[in-house]
Formats: structure tokens, C-alpha cells, sequence
């Protein structure tokens, strides 16, 4: 891949991030309605596709190879065993009378 | 064989133009373990953000009638978050673009879109503090669990950015040295992947404090 086809993929990728945080801002306003479910689904869903073309293409993880991807995995593991040592918590609150 | 040679020498930056090193290997360890802390920090604050509801019966009228029950809801602060974010991607897209340039071995552009980074970044903040003045008149303070994980976490944020700011600024200052060449810009490499690492923490920062409805209020309604 040339640098010029590089150059054309980043506008590409900078026109979706545009168009994955608008429809982001009209599925979150109130007028438009959305289930409450749906709506954080839906954004939760976005952006991780926006996160994920900022470190595919814009941070070249794309083109790395497994030892960088092997130190961005392991934080995303641990992550994951934070957000569910705190499940709990959020549970809890829910629970309350 | 020494004409060959050359030929594989320049052909390899081609095919494979973000090739491995140590200071990239440090930057993503870095990065790594600061992403860590970010989900730490986010984490408490959903689940404060959960239990925010039971708080705002706290708050006076004037402060509910303030906003402040509707932090987190698409009706406070969309419009100037919404243009804070998008100057990031803008910014991000600059800064890529800069690597670019000095990768095809356009110097002058690589400064021009570096330039153009900073200024995004420092956009950026200006807002950020708009934001912030806004909110502390209104009454939003964080001595409350609420207001502390509000502010820390964009405040750990807005800490990136100018860090990133200053980061990039060294660097430029360097690029106007010509230090940089199409041969060696590991330096402008390395800022660029800190930087894509802020903006890529706002999309998601943007998106839970700002976008996602609150869950209680939203839930009794």
C-alpha cells in the first residue's frame, strides 16, 4: 500500500468517524425517540467502531504485528475483569428500595 | 549487488511503512497501562453515575433548574461537546496526515498539518475550561461523588490533551529544526500515536458522559 492510498484512507476514515458521531448525537436526542435499551446498545456499539478505526487506521494497529497487539490485548482483558468486579456495585443500586 | 541492495533498502519502508522499534514498543506499554487507569476511573464512574439519581434529591431547585439533573443527557452541553470532539477526530486526521507528509518526504507539509494539530489541541482546551467555568457557576461542585468523578475523569482527560499539547509543541519546535526527514521521523510517530490514544479516549468518554441517558431517572419515567 502507497502512502498516497494511505493519505485517501485516512479522509475515508475521518468522513465515517463524522458520520458514526452524528448518528450517535440524533439516536441519543429525546425528540427522536429511541428505546432507552437501544439507545445504549447502540452507542456503546458506535463507539467502539469509532475507537476501533482510530486504532486500526490512525494508530496503524492494523499493519502491526503480534507483540503490539499482544500489549493492547492484555490491558482490554483486564479491563474487562475491572468493569466486572464492579458489576456488582451498579447492581447493588439498581437492587435498592 | 550494492545497487540491489538500495533498491530493497528504500522498497521496504513502502511495503511496510510503520516498521517496529523500542520507542514504539514503550509508547503502546505506556499507553497500555494508561488505559488501564482510564477504565478504573470510567468504571467508577458509572457505577456513581448509577447512583447519581439518589443525589440530586439533594440539590436545590435552582441547581436541578440549572441542569444538573440532566447531566449526561443529550439536552446539556451536546452542542459544545459535540464541536470539542470533532475538532479531536479534525485533529487526529492532521496529525496522520503530518506523518504522512513526512513519510512521501514533504517536510513543509509535515510542519503545516503539526501546526494545524496543535491548534486543534489547544481548541480543544479552551473549550474545556469554557465548559468547566460553565458548569462550577452553575453549582456542580466535586465535592460531591458525582461532580469528583465528573471532573477527574474529563480533568484526567483535559491533562492528556495539554500534556499532548506540550508534547507536540516540543516536537514541532524540533520539526522546524529540520530534524525530521522521509528516513527518520520515529519522534513524529511515536507523538502521533499518544495523540490518536486522546482522541480515541474522548469518543468513548463523549459517549458515556455525555450521550448515554441517565439510568434511573430514564428508567422511573
Amino acid at each position: 500500500m502507497s502512502n498516497e492510498d494511505h493519505s485517501a484512507l485516512y479522509m475515508k476514515i475521518f468522513g465515517w468517524l463524522t458520520v458514526w458521531t452524528v448518528a450517535e448525537i440524533i439516536i441519543a436526542m429525546p425528540q427522536v425517540g429511541v428505546p432507552r435499551g437501544i439507545m445504549i446498545a447502540g452507542l456503546a456499539v458506535m463507539a467502539t467502531i469509532k475507537a476501533s478505526m482510530v486504532g486500526l487506521f490512525y494508530m496503524h494497529l492494523k499493519y502491526e504485528g503480534k507483540l503490539i497487539w499482544a500489549v493492547i490485548l492484555s490491558p482490554l482483558f483486564l479491563a474487562a475483569v475491572i468493569c466486572i468486579g464492579f458489576w456488582p456495585d451498579a447492581v447493588g443500586y439498581y437492587a435498592r428500595p | 549487488m550494492d545497487v540491489s541492495g538500495a533498491a530493497e533498502a528504500v522498497a521496504v519502508p513502502t511495503k511496510k511503512p510503520y516498521s517496529f522499534t523500542p520507542g514504539k514498543l514503550a509508547m503502546w506499554l505506556f499507553l497500555a497501562s494508561d488505559a488501564m487507569g482510564f477504565m478504573g476511573f470510567l468504571g467508577v464512574y458509572m457505577v456513581l453515575r448509577v447512583a447519581a439519581p439518589l443525589r440530586v434529591e439533594n440539590l436545590t431547585g435552582e441547581q436541578i433548574a440549572g441542569g444538573f439533573r440532566k447531566i449526561g443527557d443529550p439536552a446539556f452541553g451536546i452542542p459544545l461537546t459535540a464541536l470539542m470532539t470533532f475538532v479531536l477526530i479534525c485533529s487526529s486526521v492532521t496529525m496522520v496526515k503530518s506523518l504522512a507528509a513526512v513519510q512521501r518526504g514533504d517536510v513543509k507539509r509535515m510542519k503545516m498539518w503539526l501546526g494545524a494539530t496543535i491548534l486543534g489541541g489547544l481548541f480543544f482546551l479552551s473549550c474545556q475550561v469554557y465548559e468547566w467555568s460553565h458548569l462550577i457557576h452553575l453549582g456542580l461542585s466535586p465535592a460531591t461523588n458525582y461532580g469528583a468523578t465528573f471532573f477527574f475523569l474529563t480533568g484526567f482527560h483535559g491533562l492528556h490533551v495539554t500534556c499532548g499539547v506540550i508534547y507536540l509543541s516540543c516536537i514541532f519546535r524540533r520539526a522546524m529544526q529540520n530534524a525530521y526527514t522521509q528516513e527518520n521521523h520515529s519522534p513524529l510517530e511515536l507523538v502521533g500515536l499518544f495523540w490518536h490514544f486522546v482522541d480515541l479516549v474522548w469518543i468513548v468518554l463523549f459517549t458515556v458522559i455525555y450521550l448515554m441517558p441517565e439510568p434511573v431517572l430514564r428508567a422511573s419515567q
